[in-house]
């Protein structure tokens, strides 16, 4: 739990955000994230986002519950308590199907959600710090992290620059806490410790 | 766009292959019918006659899939298969060409006075049966005369009405009232051939054609699995002719992108192909009815096991395990193997559906299936590169072609 120092761009217009997103990385500052209204196609390459490894995480989830599922039904039905049903054989794999089926849906599909929520640090009484309230509503918020060298005045000036309608400085909690928000500060208020 | 190739112009190595398919293809025919086609034997007639009605059926539902494609992507008000759309609609010119055969074909069947391939043909043998009798109405010669021709009649003009809409796209720009316009009247004639597709290949025609066969045992899953069958084959059938054209130098504004959502388009309807075939066992194994588990007699346990379980392993196991990962529907290598593969399965599939009744006790599978096969892919071949090169490649003022262009998935 550390806080850090943010520089914050907001931008209208998804024309003029993908180029400043290019400038931004060529230039080397360090991009923290964009919060979008929206999922915005395309982004997620310019940014230079890593492909993310979801499916596979999917692809092992449904798997676990194939074998799950073959594994224990063929124990039950040919080990542990035979039955003559319909006299079909013990080992009746067509019978089987929508079972396994079926879980292996269910474990991909709860598996992924987890996971899905693990990756984006969503879970109950998880919190984590807004930028701007208007990323949700109609803004493109860049956010970018400054290191001991970042001349914040010259990263403000060259987000306006790059069509930034509106920019400032944010200390803030890079990472998830547990707790409320009006514990902890009021996210709407703007209350921010400005640089000195 | 000035620098588009919009002209196919035709290969000559393709118009050789083509020639030299066809060309075997016609080789084997004359041979088949001359050992066969001929015989005093009726079983061996009726194994000839089934392998010619098992491909040209095959290939008939799969180009008018082709145009199925077209008018549920133009209902779905789809913009993203406009950048490649004259390539399903020249597979679907081969609707008229191969569902001419095959009438030719059937009404040889129905008008020769045999039974071996459809025993309620036979009318002193329906009178003594109660269940065909039954089944009467539906299976009858008139019935069958007139269904399958207005079938065939109706897919190819309900094609040519919709591929006569698409041409408007070349001759010029359209405002918003005349594009808003040419936008409803795509979706009337599309939804008119969708109506028809579902009365016919839907519902009637494979329990008509094919489900007949075997006129005792009946599946209420048999057409939608037909369909699917060819629906899959048609997907990669328009994947193929895609990749074909891309590698020399046309479809300029198709991209992976387009390639990715054919992909998904196999890889989806392979498993839904699966689930089908799974429904349709399923049941009558556990049912164990003996009019229900005769029609997988022969194929489960009988001479067809092992081309049986083969076909679900090349058209489930391997699209499912291949084609699941997001690259593999990008590489324009894999998509053209698994398309290719696809199709083969699919062919044997309805080899399958169809000897499987006609010869119960030994497989067929042999020179003659190839050879009437390379028939086809030779006519296929020729005649939709000639209605490729007929027409622009790019329905160019298509109001919807721009959301083609910036496709992403």
């Amino acid at each position: 739990m550390a806080k850090k120092k943010f520089v914050v761009g907001c931008f209208d217009d998804e024309a003029v955000l993908f180029p400043a997103v290019k400038k931004v990385r060529t230039a080397g500052y360090k991009l923290h994230d964009i919060y979008t209204p929206f999922a915005v196609h395309g982004l997620d390459h310019a940014m230079g986002l890593r492909e993310t490894s979801l499916h596979t995480a999917g692809f092992i989830y449904g798997i676990t519950g194939t074998t799950t599922a073959i594994s224990c039904i063929s124990w039950i039905f040919t080990k542990d308590w035979p039955l003559n049903i319909g006299g079909k054989p013990h080992f009746a794999l067509p019978a089987w199907i929508p079972i396994c089926f079926e879980l292996t849906v269910l474990f991909a599909a709860v598996g992924m959600v987890l996971t899905f929520c693990y990756l984006c640090q969503l879970a109950p009484f998880v919190k984590k710090h807004h930028f701007h309230a208007r990323a949700t509503d109609d803004l493109f918020v860049m956010v970018i992290e400054c290191t001991d060298k970042t001349n914040t005045d010259d990263l403000k000036a060259f987000l306006s620059n790059s069509g930034a309608i509106e920019t400032d400085l944010q200390f803030a909690e890079a990472d998830w806490w547990v707790g409320r928000y009006d514990n902890d500060e009021i996210p709407f208020e703007n209350k921010q410790e400005l640089a000195a | 766009m000035a620098s588009l190739k919009e002209q196919f112009e035709i290969p000559s190595k393709l118009k050789t292959w083509a020639y030299a398919l066809i060309g075997i293809g016609v080789l084997a025919f004359l041979a088949g019918f001359f050992k066969s086609g001929l015989s005093k034997d009726e079983h061996e007639q009726a194994i000839f006659i089934g392998t010619i009605m098992y491909n040209t059926i095959f290939w008939t539902l799969v180009c008018n899939a082709a145009m199925f494609f077209i008018c549920v992507t133009t209902l779905a008000m789809g913009g993203w298969q406009q950048s490649f759309r004259r390539i399903p609609e020249a597979i679907s010119r081969m609707v008229p060409i191969f569902g001419s055969i095959t009438l030719v074909v059937l009404l040889y069947v129905a008008f020769s006075g045999k039974h071996e391939i459809y025993h309620w043909l036979d009318t002193e043998a329906v009178d003594k049966d109660p269940i065909l009798k039954g089944k009467a109405g539906f299976l009858n010669l008139k019935f069958f005369v007139f269904w399958t021709t207005l079938a065939i009649g109706l897919w190819s003009f309900l094609g040519y009405r919709m591929r006569a809409l698409s041409s408007e796209a070349d001759n010029g720009a359209f405002d918003n009232v005349s594009g808003a316009k040419f936008i409803f009247q795509n979706t009337v004639r599309a939804s008119m051939f969708i109506a028809w597709f579902g009365l016919t290949v839907g519902s009637t025609i494979p329990w008509l054609w094919m489900m007949s066969i075997t006129p005792h045992w009946y599946s209420t899953m048999y057409s939608w699995y037909t369909f699917m069958s060819s629906f899959v084959s048609g997907m990669s059938l328009i994947a193929l002719w895609v990749i074909y054209m891309k590698n020399k130098g046309y479809l300029e504004y198709t991209n992976q992108e387009h390639l990715h959502d054919i992909g998904k388009f196999m890889f989806a309807f392979s498993i839904f192909w699966t689930y089908l075939w799974f429904s349709q066992y399923m049941l009558i194994w556990y049912a164990n009815i003996p009019e229900e588990t005769v029609y997988f007699k022969s194929r489960v346990q009988g001479a067809y096991k092992g081309i049986f379980f083969f076909n679900l392993i090349i058209n489930f196991l391997c699209p499912l395990l291949i084609l699941m990962k997001k690259d593999a529907k990008r590489s324009y290598t894999l998509v053209t193997f698994m398309a290719v593969l696809i199709l083969f399965g699919h062919w044997i599939d309805f080899y399958q559906m169809v000897m499987g009744s006609i010869s119960k006790d030994y497989v067929t599978l042999g020179w003659l299936d190839f050879g009437i096969l390379s028939l086809f892919v030779g006519l296929m071949i020729l005649f939709v590169a000639k209605a490729l090169a007929s027409k622009s490649l790019i329905p160019k003022y298509h109001p919807f072609l721009k959301e083609s262009i910036i496709h992403h998935t």
